[in-house]
Order: C-alpha cells, then structure tokens, then sequence
C-alpha cells in the first residue's frame, strides 16, 4: 500500500473487459477444481477443451463426470448471481444517491423471498410455466416490494438525502421476512428446503438455471448500462438531473423494472444472499470513481468473483459440510455496512 | 418567451403560492423577490417541475408538460439554492452534464461545440483549475460555481437561478453578477433570478415581481417597484432609512 492515489479506471473498453474476463476465467475454472474431489487444474481445463471441441472425454472421465453435470452448473450460477446482484446494488445507489442501497438493505429481498416461498410452499402453477411460478412470483414480489419502499421513502423525506430509505427497507424486510416465516411453520414437508433455501444455497442448480440467470442478466446489463449516463446524473441529484433534461420517471421505472427481474430471478434460484450488492460496487469504486459508465460494468464482474470466493469458502471451510453462501456473505456485507456508514456520515 | 399564468401551490391545506402571474421576454432579467417565506424558491420549484401545482407555465405559448424533458432543458435550465452532493465525480464530469440535454442518442454529432462549451464555462466559472477534483471536496462556494458552471455548458435560452450568489464571497457575488449580466447581453437571452439583496436587485435586474406570503404584490419594471411606497410595506420596515444607513457608511 504504498502510494493509494492512483489514477482511477476512465473508461471501459475492449483491453479492459479482456482483462477482467481473463481473470474471471481463471477463478471459474480455480473453482470448478476446488472442492470435496481436488481436480487438477490441467484436467479441468482438458475437460473444458474437450466439451467445447466435441472431443470425448475418455481420457478425464472422472474429473468430467465431476465438473460437468455438477460443479460448472454451480460455478456459472454463481457468477452470475453474484454479477446480477451486484449489478443491481450498484444501480440502486446511483439512483438513490445512497451508498447502503442494495437487495438487502432495502429489503428487496426478502419480499423477493416471500414470493417465492408462497409459491412453493402452495405449490402455485402458473398455466403454461410448470417450472417458472417461482421465479414469476419473486420477480413480481420484488417490483411490489420495491415500489411500495420508494413511494413510502418519497411521501416521507422527498429528497431522500437521509437514510429514511433503509429504515424503510429494514421494517418491511422485517415484516416480509415474519411473513415467510408464518408460511414456512405451516409448510409441512417442504419444511427443509425452504428453510435451507432462504438462507441462500446453489447447491443443485444445473444449466437450465444458468441459462435463465445469464440471459437475464444480459438483457437488463444491456438496458441499465445504456442508461449510465442518467445515473450518473441522479447520483449527483435528482434535482440536477431533472434539470439537466434527464426524463426521471422513466429512468426510475426502467431500474425498477430491471432491477426486479435480476434480484427476482437470483433470489428465486438461490434464496437470500444477502450484501453482495453492497460490498462489492462499494469495494471497486474506490478503483473505478463513481462514473457508472466503468463502475457498472466491473461491478458485475467484482460480483461475480466476490460471489464466486464466498461459495469457494462455504463449500470448502467445513468440508465435507456445507455452509448456506449467505452465511459468508452476509458476514463480509455486515462489517462493511458499518464501514461505509461510519465513513458516510464522518464526511458529512 | 416564458409566461406564468395563475401558478398555485398547496401542501396540504397550507397555500404556498397563490395565483401568481408574470412573464419574460427575451433580453430581459427578472428579478423575484419578497421576505422569507413569500415563496420565491417555490415558484422556481415549480418551474423546474419538480413539486407539483395549479395553473399553466406556458414557453414560447406551449404548455410546459408538453415538451420532452430533453427539449425543456435544453431551452429553460435552473440553477438550485443547495446542492446535497453524495459521490466524488470531479468538477469536469458535473459540468460535462450540462450537455446532456444537447446530445441526442449514442452518436451525437457537434462533439467540438460541447467541449468548447464546457471549456469555456469551467474558465468563466474560474473552476478550470479544479476540473480533476472531487466535488465532495470542494467549498460551499466552489460547489455553487460548479453547478453555475454545468448551467453555463448547458447554454439555455432562458436562466433560471435560485439565490445564485448564495455561498458566494464578495469577490464572486460580484464575478456571478457581472457574468450573468454580460451572458444576457450579448446573447440577448432570458433571466430569471431569486434574490434577497434589494441592491442587487435594483443594479441588475430590469423587471421583478415582489410577492408577499405566496400573493403577488406588485410586478413591473424594476424602478417601478423598488419604490418605497411598494417596499417598505411588504417588508413592514423602512427598507430605504436601513439602506442609507448601511450603505451611507461607505460614502467618504
């Protein structure tokens, strides 16, 4: 730590994708070797050449019953998650002008959660989506929730320039939570999953899961970094940025459209993690300033290798258990809670 | 042209402003004025749309909410009292925004005439040697500049300013003052400007409107209504004797 006064990143262009997608290569594949079963790093990325090739994998036939039908499943879920979390915490700070905006504080998640409990809990079938009602009810859950959050923080303090927002956030996580809570006691059989779930687990998503995330992911990525500029806007006031000729409604409806979907279809297939989208866009803006031009874009990648490290330790730390990855996250999410709010309110 | 026609706002039962009227023609410099709590700040508020009211804003004879938000803000552009600034962009990035309103879609053409722009309001501003700093780090009086800067980069036909000199020093109420005025007259453009200082008033402006717990009182050219027939009422104090007496110390 010699000299921290350094240039930030200006802009995000093709070297610099490359560079974070190299790296974001090698942890992917550090954590497909990783786990109960040490594959070496050779064979993993044999097995990685094989499958794209279409060559068979006799010569690595253990290593690729591993990784390919249950550990790579898992890892891309992962990095994606962590992507479309931290995404989302890093637009819901801009446009909120508030560091401590994320899933979580704002209690996104847990009625996220609510919706996805009722649904398996009731066992709700929407026609035609035998497998969707789910994740359409945590995507509905979460545009509600976080309507009801900005209208209530709005009515109550208009400029939002105190915390009113994350108090808000808390009671009605509170509240969402005890809900889930009720449903889950009456839910007889299912009782354990749910449970296990709403603390947060990949274990057992396969590619259907991440194709559902990635696609997700790149539709809403490709409609909030169209409007970075006009969060960038709203990050130094909403005032300012009406001013400036910047159509708020429609920004604010176009994030709070986006942002349920990728927090809706994150918690629907791997429960409550909590925090990512708190530490992660606040860890890479002292790198990046707070131009959402580059800090969106390595958000989602500092997500994904912030997500990726955490289910690292979980599987890993008490093997052969395993603890809920919201457990890890969680405890990063809470010291940097206090972090970022001490030094936030010591500049003010 | 702008023209405000029987503008009401209430909060709740409480009338903020009640049936005010005026308008500007281009070259001209209105000023608001009137005690505290008369409703100066909301009026501008409500200009810039951002609290809701009654009655009609009208530009160039169309209503207001008519205009895409792009097209508004590239002919009318406001200038808030306070700035509540959360994260560190620099100097240059806030100002650079100015132009948002100018630049249409991802392949904006005419990228030379913004730069100059934003150039030139950054040396009016004398926030040049700023540019690469943080906003968080800047003074009361540099973060007003800096918004008067982004103002100047987006170059409206009419300009609307809240207590402009607000946080500002002598040096700088007098550097605003003057710049504004020569922005008006050498483009011919609009002003309308929020101020507490009755002298200011008088030396710049040349039309106001004096409003009184949210009523227009009087409204005109600006000799017509710094009278003291006019003010000292609205005031309920002689405005004239403290003016001597303060400003008389300096005459030797």
């Amino acid at each position: 730590m010699k000299d921290r006064k350094k240039e930030p990143l200006r802009k995000f262009g093709i070297r610099e994708f490359l560079c974070f997608s190299i790296i974001l290569f090698i942890i992917v594949t550090l954590c497909t070797c990783i786990g109960s079963v040490m594959i070496p790093f050779r064979d993993t990325l044999q097995v990685f050449g094989n499958a794209i090739t279409g060559k068979s994998q006799e010569t690595v036939k253990l290593a690729s019953s591993i990784i390919l039908p249950i550990r790579l499943p898992r890892v891309l879920c992962v990095m994606f998650v962590g992507a479309a979390l931290s995404l989302s915490g890093a637009v819901m700070q801009g446009l909120l002008k508030n560091p401590l905006a994320d899933g979580s504080t704002l209690g996104i998640s847990s009625g996220a959660s609510l919706g996805a409990v009722i649904a398996m809990a009731f066992g709700l079938v929407i026609p035609g989506l035998p497998f969707g009602s789910t994740t359409i009810m945590a995507i509905l859950f979460s545009f509600f929730s976080l309507l009801l959050i900005l209208s209530l923080a709005y009515k109550l303090d208009a400029s939002l320039s105190t915390n009113t927002i994350l108090l808000i956030g808390v009671i009605f996580s509170m509240f969402a939570s005890s809900f889930s809570s009720l449903i889950i006691t009456f839910a007889g059989e299912k009782l354990k999953t749910i449970t296990f779930w709403t603390m947060g687990s990949l274990q057992g998503t396969n590619y259907r899961d991440a194709a559902l995330l990635g696609i997700t992911l790149l539709i809403c990525g490709g409609l909030l970094f169209g409007i970075a500029q006009e969060l960038n806007a709203f990050a130094i006031g909403e005032d300012n940025a009406r001013n400036i000729g910047v159509d708020v409604k429609r920004v604010k409806l176009l994030v709070l459209i986006t942002v349920s979907v990728l927090i809706g279809v994150s918690v629907s297939i791997s429960g409550c993690i909590g925090f990512v989208g708190l530490v992660t866009p606040h860890m890479f803006r002292r790198f990046t300033g707070p131009n959402h031009k580059v800090l969106l874009p390595v958000s989602m990648f500092g997500g994904a290798y912030f997500l990726l490290a955490a289910d690292l330790i979980s599987r890993t730390i008490a093997s052969p258990r395993e603890l809920p990855i919201g457990v890890v996250t969680s405890l990063a999410g809470a010291v940097s809670f206090i972090y970022i709010f001490y030094h936030t309110r010591k500049g003010q | 042209m702008l023209e405000i026609k029987n503008l009401s706002v209430n909060y709740g039962s409480k009338t903020i402003l009640d049936q005010i009227s005026f308008r500007v023609n281009p070259g001209e410099w209105l000023m608001i004025m009137g005690p505290n709590g008369s409703g100066k700040s909301t009026t501008v508020n409500a200009i810039s749309g951002g609290i809701s009211y009654d009655g009609e804003i009208l530009l160039d004879g169309k209503n207001v909410k008519q205009y895409k938000r792009k097209d508004l803000a590239a002919k009318i552009g406001i200038l808030l009292q306070n700035h509540y600034v959360g994260y560190g962009f620099t100097v240059e990035e806030v100002v650079g925004l100015g132009r948002y309103a100018h630049k249409q879609g991802l392949f904006s053409s005419g990228k030379d005439e913004s730069e100059e722009l934003v150039e030139r309001a950054l040396a009016l501003t004398g926030m040049d040697a700023y540019r690469k700093q943080s906003i968080l780090t800047l003074s009361g009086g540099e973060l007003q500049r800096t918004f008067l800067a982004q103002l100047l980069a987006q170059d409206p036909e009419i300009m609307i300013l809240d207590e402009p000199t607000n946080h500002l020093d002598l040096v700088y109420q007098k550097q605003v003052f003057e710049l504004i005025e020569k922005w008006r007259e050498t483009t011919g453009r609009t002003v309308i400007s929020v101020v507490h200082d009755l002298s200011l008033a008088r030396a710049y402006g040349t039309h106001g409107v004096l409003l009184q717990k949210g009523k227009t009182v009087a409204y005109g050219a600006i000799e017509e209504i710094i009278t003291p027939e006019i003010i000292n009422p609205v005031y309920a104090m002689d405005v004239y004797q403290w003016m001597r007496d303060l400003y008389g110390q300096w005459s030797e």
